[in-house]
């Protein structure tokens, strides 16, 4: 293979990490042209390292790799965008672990992903900029089914095809969306959604980000979304998201057990 | 891991078994790992095996820090020199040996046994996080160092440690951020440049 053909530059943003042997990395990294992929970056564990600080989770940067025989090594590397604001507030910090958990569960190895990229990239730099959180997490969760291949069925009862009337209605996530009252007996999981969470869900699936963050939702409506889209996720990944623990746990502002004395 | 059973003797089997399980491990390593011991005199052999068995039975965690130690209090826990008002808060135990060495340190320590990982399901319930606020209550300790690794993980871990202690009294303090000793500064991320810039100091001349 010629030397010109085994080089190449790629943007990407870091998911995770782990150790691998003495001093070096296994790095799980989002791609605009090849998806997310797993790369290998030697020395960097060791304190000296030139490329440490630019191959932390959730750093936008600019890496040389060459190719292995196994996974691609980075050889050089160099930070785009660093998210410094979001890296020193938790509540922020919980809300892109939680995205970037999400991207690594729901896309696959080596599969273009120009359009999750850009999504996961703007979700990233509108909780840096101090937007709603939950909200652009919403946002970002309803446009990553969509691109994932999971959209939600939210105009007809999944059941029976009817269009939903404006009325209190049923979401069913193993059934894949939305049902009528008619048709809620027999569906496992389904669960009461009210007129306003569905023009909400609605809005997060065909409205632009400009239209979701006008809006105003009172706290009870917020969870209630959230709900209903946490357990759509966990249907199709079939198990929860680890960091949505930590933002329930950060939320409660406390220890989940009790302190002995 | 295939079966050995037919070609090779039930105990070599057994050991191969046995290496296999451990980390780095794999199935070839684990054989030449298990055939060199059986090359290797009975003496050397048994001392091997009895340095495993005394290691689980006689190393135990401190009550107290978390750290490993052999009797409970550990050696720095008991020792009566050492600053009590101070608690160094790290990740493992092998930080102590590190801030050790430095022998500029010499208040008490405190193992989390981890660091706060939201992704890989790692939640502060799983770290020795409660056994550390138990130490505050006595209302001795001034100051705590947050020691954890200057990694997204530690800083996050850094950070909720922070929010939990602050209310509670004693000063709160993390290790400083920047530059390593023999480091270049054109290669130096943004973060650590800022902190760098951030936490830098008066030349006294």
């Amino acid at each position: 293979m010629p030397l010109s053909t085994r080089l190449y530059k790629t943007e990407a943003i870091i998911l995770r990490q782990r150790r691998l042997g003495e001093a070096d990395r296994i790095l799980t990294v989002y791609t605009p042209a090849r998806g997310k992929m797993d790369v290998k970056a030697k020395g960097v564990r060791k304190t000296t390292s030139r490329m440490s600080g630019h191959l932390q989770p959730l750093t936008r940067c600019m890496l040389q790799m060459a190719q292995g025989h196994i996974s691609d090594v980075v050889t050089g590397c160099e930070t785009l965008e660093s998210f410094r604001a979001l890296l020193g507030d938790l509540d922020r910090l919980s809300r892109a672990f939680y995205a970037a958990e999400l991207v690594d569960r729901m896309t696959a190895v080596d599969v273009p992903g120009y359009v999750t990229y850009r999504l996961f990239l703007d979700t990233m730099r509108r909780l840096d900029q101090g937007d709603d959180s939950d909200l652009a997490l919403r946002y970002f969760e309803m446009r990553l089914l969509d691109q994932a291949g999971f959209r939600p069925q939210l105009d007809s009862c999944v059941a029976c095809e009817t269009p939903l009337r404006p009325e209190e209605n049923f979401f069913a996530p193993e059934a894949g969306g939305a049902v009528c009252p008619g048709c809620v007996p027999g569906q496992a999981g389904a669960r009461v959604l009210s007129v306003n969470a569905l023009k909400v869900l609605r809005l997060l699936q065909r409205g632009s980000y400009g239209d979701v963050a006008r809006v105003r939702m009172p706290p009870d409506l917020t969870q209630d979304v959230e709900r209903h889209l946490r357990s759509y996720i966990i249907g199709v990944l079939e198990r929860d998201v680890n960091a949505a623990a930590f933002i329930e746990q950060l939320r409660r502002g406390r220890l989940p057990h009790p302190v002995e004395v | 891991m295939n079966d050995p059973a037919p070609v090779t003797a039930a105990p070599l089997a057994r050991l191969i078994e046995e290496f296999y399980k451990l980390p780095g491990i794999g199935p070839k390593s684990a054989q030449r790992l298990a055939y060199y011991l059986l090359r290797m005199p009975a003496g050397e052999a048994r001392s091997l095996a009895e340095a495993i068995i005394e290691v689980k039975e006689r190393v135990t965690f401190c009550s107290i820090c978390q750290n490993v130690t052999e009797a409970d209090p550990c050696r720095v826990c008991s020792d009566e020199q050492r600053d009590r008002s101070v608690i160094c808060v790290v990740e493992e135990p092998l930080d102590i040996l590190a801030m050790e060495r430095t022998r500029a340190y010499r208040g008490l320590y405190h193992v989390l046994h981890g660091a706060i990982s939201p992704m890989d399901g790692v939640g502060p319930e799983d770290l020795k996080v409660a056994e550390l606020l138990n130490r505050l209550r006595s209302g001795e300790v001034q100051e705590i160092i947050l020691a954890t690794n200057p990694n997204l993980e530690g800083e996050a871990t850094a950070m909720y440690l922070g929010r939990l202690i602050s209310p509670l009294g004693p000063k709160v303090t993390r290790l400083a951020r920047g530059l390593p000793v023999g480091g270049d500064l054109e290669y130096a991320d943004d973060v650590t440049l800022a902190r760098a810039l951030e936490g830098r100091q008066e030349m006294r001349g």
